[in-house]
């Protein structure tokens, strides 16, 4: 249980990395890294496909990453009709990439691929917990 | 060049919007002209292969109902599902039983009825067609994940909108000529630049036509082949890869890596190069997914697909003719009758058979089949 939390809507609430949602309440975005191999993964993962170990660290997502790509979107599936139009984007922080949405009040125009980006947390009215992204200036 | 497994029948039924019959009439719509084409019992398929995504099905389990209806017992069947690829997949399970000497002739049956699902239901399920736990509680769909790959694309390769709706012309003019296409409308360049935005920068004739369908295509091993058949098509060269569901795990966005590798397989197994085939059927359930398909399939290097756009090449009479079906965008996108239904249209050019639409002298043809947004691939080559 947890999971749940995630997102404007979540689909699942059992895995074994929703401790996830729990730094996402003390404001950090973060990601695993395999005690073994030293590979860090997002979207974070309780296994290892490189050296099959289970062990894995929480690492925080930090500083700036480059805007890969982004879209905004005009028409939503059922549980996001009251969202639209928003931004999804994909951000390159180096050795993780973070898929998301940026904050609602930036306009597509402000946005360019291969901009600075930044990951902040934000909690949505009725409880649940997610990040969003910001041009880092 | 393995000639080992033919073609020996094809079939679609009309690609329509809410097909009025159930799923077992519309897979026998496809069949029933397939064993027609082939001109062989029912006795004489020694499997079937079903291929739908079973999100869109009411029937628990179809390939059992639906060898059920066809005439199909006590063949074995079994389900293939690989999203939009299905089909093709299913086609890739048949070359392996017809080439380990289990079976002699087998039937791949396609179809979809997207309507067989309420439109609330079709928007829930829309959400869960990516990563449930990492991508969908943002609001994710299908068109946002291609829009994404169109904006890597135009700022890497100085593509434009104007490129992505000069490929959906060319679509609508093709689909004017197929009889079964669901959309048969001229889409003109101004209306597809002008048309409302679903999600930028992809626009509404930027995607394609949701439609019902099915699609049968009958393979044989060789000896049958040269039996039955007056003109059988060979499978040349198969190919088939995967890349990760999440976007975070894509090395780049201006092209699909699994249509790369499964293109790179066809061509070697089938002893050929890009430049030698005649006439493709490529996967465009978006504008932006033939212009990377064009660059993935070696029809023109990375970032020139463009170039075949502005010069009308991929028009008949072009370098290469690509989708002179109509295409996804306008035929129509059954997501389990695609791949079977592309396979039908270069079958029918390489035997000369496609009326309005041939591209005279076809001998080598290659399908392109993608499932999901470059998560499932399949490239398949044929040849006379
Ligand atoms: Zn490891």
């Amino acid at each position: 249980m947890g999971f749940e939390r995630f997102g404007r809507k979540s689909f699942t609430s059992q895995t074994k990395v929703a401790a996830f949602v729990d730094y996402l309440d003390k404001g950090e975005l973060r990601a695993t890294k395999c005690n073994n191999c030293d590979q860090v993964f997002f979207p974070p993962r309780a296994d290892c496909p490189n050296c099959l170990g289970d062990g894995m660290e929480w690492v925080e997502v930090e500083g700036t990453g480059s805007l890969v790509s982004f879209t905004q979107v005009n028409y939503a599936p059922a549980g996001f009709e009251g969202d639209v139009p928003y931004i999804l984007s994909l951000v390159d922080f180096g050795k993780v990439r973070v898929f998301g949405r940026m904050r609602s009040d930036v306009p597509q125009e402000a946005l360019k691929v291969g901009m600075p980006v930044k990951a902040v947390i934000c909690r949505l009215s009725d409880g649940q917990v997610a990040y969003e992204f910001l041009p880092a200036r | 060049m393995p000639k080992d497994v033919a073609v020996i029948g094809v079939g679609q039924s009309a690609f329509v919007r809410g097909y009025p019959g159930s799923i077992r009439e519309l897979a026998f719509e496809a069949f029933r002209e397939a064993m027609l084409d082939a001109s062989i019992g029912v006795k004489e398929i020694g499997a079937s292969v079903v291929c739908s995504a079973p999100e869109y099905d009411r029937q628990r389990s179809p390939s059992g109902l639906i060898a059920e209806y066809l005439g199909l017992n006590p063949q074995p069947t079994f389900v293939i599902e690989n999203v939009c690829a299905s089909s093709t997949s299913g086609i890739r399970a048949a070359y392996s039983l017809i080439k380990s000497g289990l079976h002699d002739i087998v039937a791949v049956i396609g179809f979809q009825k997207m309507s067989e699902i309420s439109s609330a239901e079709s928007q829930e399920r829309m959400g869960r067609g990516a990563d449930i736990m990492w991508e969908s509680p943002f609001g994710t769909m299908m068109p946002a994940y291609y829009a994404m790959h169109a904006r890597a694309h135009f700022e890497k390769h100085g593509s434009t909108e104007r490129d992505l709706a000069m490929i959906r012309v060319k679509s609508s003019k093709y689909g004017m000529l197929n009889d079964k296409a669901v959309y048969r409308g001229e889409v003109k360049l101004e209306k597809a630049l002008n048309a409302g935005v679903v999600s930028s920068p992809l626009k509404v004739y930027d995607c394609c036509a949701n439609a019902d369908g099915a699609s049968c295509v009958i393979l044989a091993n060789r000896d049958r082949a040269v039996e039955l058949s007056p003109k059988p098509v060979w499978l040349l060269g198969l190919g088939a890869a995967t890349a990760p569901m999440n976007l975070t795990g894509r090395e780049a966005l201006d092209g699909l890596s699994c249509a790369r590798a499964a293109a790179r397989q066809a061509y070697q197994m089938a002893g050929l190069q890009p430049q030698d085939i005649d006439v493709a059927e490529v996967h465009d359930c978006f504008t932006i997914a033939e212009l990377m398909a064009y660059e993935d399939l070696g029809f023109a290097g990375p970032g020139k697909g463009v170039d075949l756009v502005r010069n009308g090449e991929t028009y008949i009479g072009g370098k290469i003719p690509v989708n002179v079906d109509g295409g996804l965008l306008s035929k129509g996108h059954p997501i389990g009758a695609t791949g079977g239904s592309q396979v039908r249209t270069i079958v029918l050019q390489l035997r000369g058979e496609a009326g309005a639409m041939q591209v005279p002298g076809a001998e080598f043809g290659l399908v392109h089949n993608i499932g999901g947004v470059g998560i499932y691939s399949n490239v398949i080559i044929l040849g006379r």
